[in-house]
């Protein structure tokens, strides 16, 4: 299934706070973490944005604390995936682990404008920029991390070995 | 060809000869921790697996210590999460308020962590237990939940970047400079991925809380880990605290490193980090006149004994500046314990300082010292991100413990000997 939204920008080293403040870590509501999503970045983020739309930011994307709340707040704001040159590296594990798609493309941080329609191919990494009519290559997601995502993440790879 | 002390614990928690970096391999897991903000997801996750038991009851670790003692009603529920299931799975490592500390003080002290270990926690700043030659990481909730389970996780073994600090460090000089001027030399994402290995002769005669507040920021580094080859220093730690066998590794001469930094003592001042990444370092010289409203001693990166010491030396006698707030906070029982008997918190308090329980509170925005609009704090601890501390215009200065001391006195950053 291909993602397909609208991009928002964001900078370098955008870190967990900013993603999801630690003064929201007292509860592990999905809803209620989704809420502040982004918010000491672009306060009106979550408000903006809608369904489906695509974060894209520049490298280092997630550093900082281990808090799994982050891809959480993410996904559960209902983005769809996350482009950027690079990304920390807890971030980056968490992100697989949770289920939300993200995808390393410095061509695609660099060249996508903030609201360009774009859409990606997960199976592929191909990503369209529908407004610019242009292509750019993620990098392929590692053998390991695709079998993770093929059982069904981490805890399902988890219950295979339990049970 | 030779290994990297990491290559070395990883080989043997994985059941190989050996292993090179970029190799995904099994580890055994010898600790597996979780807090009162990332357990509950880890539990959730636990049960949801239909786990039935935990893989070990003694190596599993619960530390309720960041919203703790319970700042609100939401906080008071995660930490009764994690009491209830330290009880019904029988979790031996479970620390209530009292005998509670923030975990990367408190696992080392209790002799939890030790030399040639693979450790994991969900908390970022895991990496500290790296100081005593181990090799330990941040994960996520749900690779501890898996970890919980089975007593394994997956990891890629990362490459090795060589650090070495020659000749002495300058007076006022801490670990907690050291790691902040590798930080400003490297920045944020300097070690993505990677190992940190800290070595040369002012390591060697590093005591091991300083050692201890090095590994702490590698993740500041981006850092997948930060080590430290265990020595007399190490085992002089360890003695009389182990309760299990542990096994020395080191380096080899020949061992493989992606980068070696080389540093001098004497290039390396008392470092400040300006807002809003730890890698924006400056000098003491350099910073100018940065006006402060509140001034914090504490956290896993500098809420140790030696820390409070450090500050306890500069507040002795003087009073904290009328506009400051200057928040003390040791990191365990034992070591605020050790300040009492010591005379240190009798310093604080003549100061005029508040001296609080331990817990991470402000260093996260979380309680016990959160910032408003506009405010500006020097702290010891390891981010200064925005809004870190507080409101999102609030502003966080990272310094060592004698810098923060002093600056709390002047109201202003300002050199340890500025005001002696």
């Amino acid at each position: 299934m291909k993602l397909k939204g609208k991009a928002w920008k964001f900078g370098a080293d955008v870190d967990t706070d900013a993603i999801i403040p630690a003064r929201y870590l007292n509860t592990t509501d999905h809803k209620e973490l989704a809420k502040h999503c982004m918010e000491d970045a672009n306060p009106d983020f979550v408000k903006k944005m809608k369904g489906g739309d695509i974060i894209v930011a520049d490298k280092n994307f997630g550093c900082g604390s281990s808090r799994e709340h982050a891809p959480i707040s993410i996904k559960a704001a209902g983005i769809s995936c996350v482009i950027a040159k690079s990304f920390a590296r807890i971030f980056y594990r968490n992100s697989f682990n949770m289920g939300l798609p993200i995808f390393e493309s410095a061509t695609a941080s660099e060249n996508i404008k903030e609201g360009d329609e774009i859409e990606l191919d997960p199976s592929t990494g191909v990503i369209h920029n529908l407004t610019k009519k242009e292509k750019y290559q993620a990098k392929p997601i590692p053998l390991f991390m695709q079998e993770l995502i093929n059982v069904g993440g981490l805890m399902n790879y988890v219950k295979r070995k339990v049970a | 060809m030779g290994m990297t002390i990491t290559e070395k614990i990883l080989a043997e928690h994985a059941g190989k000869k050996r292993v090179s970096p970029g190799d995904l391999i099994m580890s055994k897991v010898d600790i597996a921790l979780g807090n009162d903000i990332t357990a509950p997801l880890s539990i959730e996750e636990f049960k949801k697996a239909g786990a039935k038991k935990v893989f070990n009851k003694d190596k599993v670790v619960l530390v309720p210590d960041h919203f703790a003692p319970n700042k609100d009603i939401k906080s008071a529920q995660q930490v009764r999460i994690l009491k209830n299931f330290a009880k019904d799975y029988k979790i031996t490592n479970y620390f209530e308020m009292g005998r509670m500390g923030i975990e990367h003080a408190l696992l080392p002290e209790e002799g939890l962590v030790l030399p040639g270990d693979v450790i994991i926690g969900a908390d970022s700043h895991t990496c500290t237990y790296g100081a005593l030659g181990a090799f330990s990481t941040g994960v996520g909730s749900t690779d501890l939940a898996a970890a919980m389970i089975t007593g394994e996780t997956w990891f890629k073994v990362p490459e090795s970047m060589k650090f070495i600090f020659y000749g002495k460090l300058k007076k006022w000089v801490t670990g907690k400079d050291l790691i902040l001027y590798t930080i400003g030399k490297i920045g944020v994402d300097g070690a993505l991925y990677k190992a940190m290995e800290f070595t040369g002769e002012i390591i060697d005669n590093l005591p091991m809380d300083g050692r201890f507040t090095m590994t702490n920021m590698a993740i500041e580094a981006g850092a997948k880990s930060g080590i430290i080859n265990p020595d007399d220093i190490t085992m002089e730690y360890v003695e009389g605290r182990a309760k299990r066998k542990f096994k020395i590794y080191e380096s080899d001469k020949d061992a493989t490193y992606s980068d070696v930094f080389e540093f001098n003592g004497k290039d390396i001042e008392p470092q400040v980090a300006f807002p809003h990444l730890p890698s924006n370092t400056k000098p003491i010289s350099k910073v100018g006149k940065v006006k402060i409203d509140q001034a914090v001693i504490g956290s896993c990166t500098n809420g140790r004994i030696s820390d409070l010491r450090e500050a306890a030396s500069v507040l002795k006698g003087k009073k904290v500046h009328k506009d400051v707030r200057m928040i003390v906070i040791p990191a365990t029982q034992r070591i605020y314990k050790m300040a009492i008997d010591e005379g240190l918190i009798d310093i604080f308090i003549d100061a005029e300082a508040v001296v609080s329980t331990p817990t991470c509170g402000p260093c996260l925005g979380g309680h016990m010292g959160v910032l408003a609009e506009g405010e500006r704090a020097i702290s010891t601890t390891n981010r200064n991100f925005v809004g870190r501390m507080g409101h999102p215009k609030s502003e966080v200065y990272l310094s060592n413990p004698a810098v923060a001391a002093s600056s709390g006195v002047l109201g202003r950053i300002c050199s340890p000997d500025e005001i002696e």
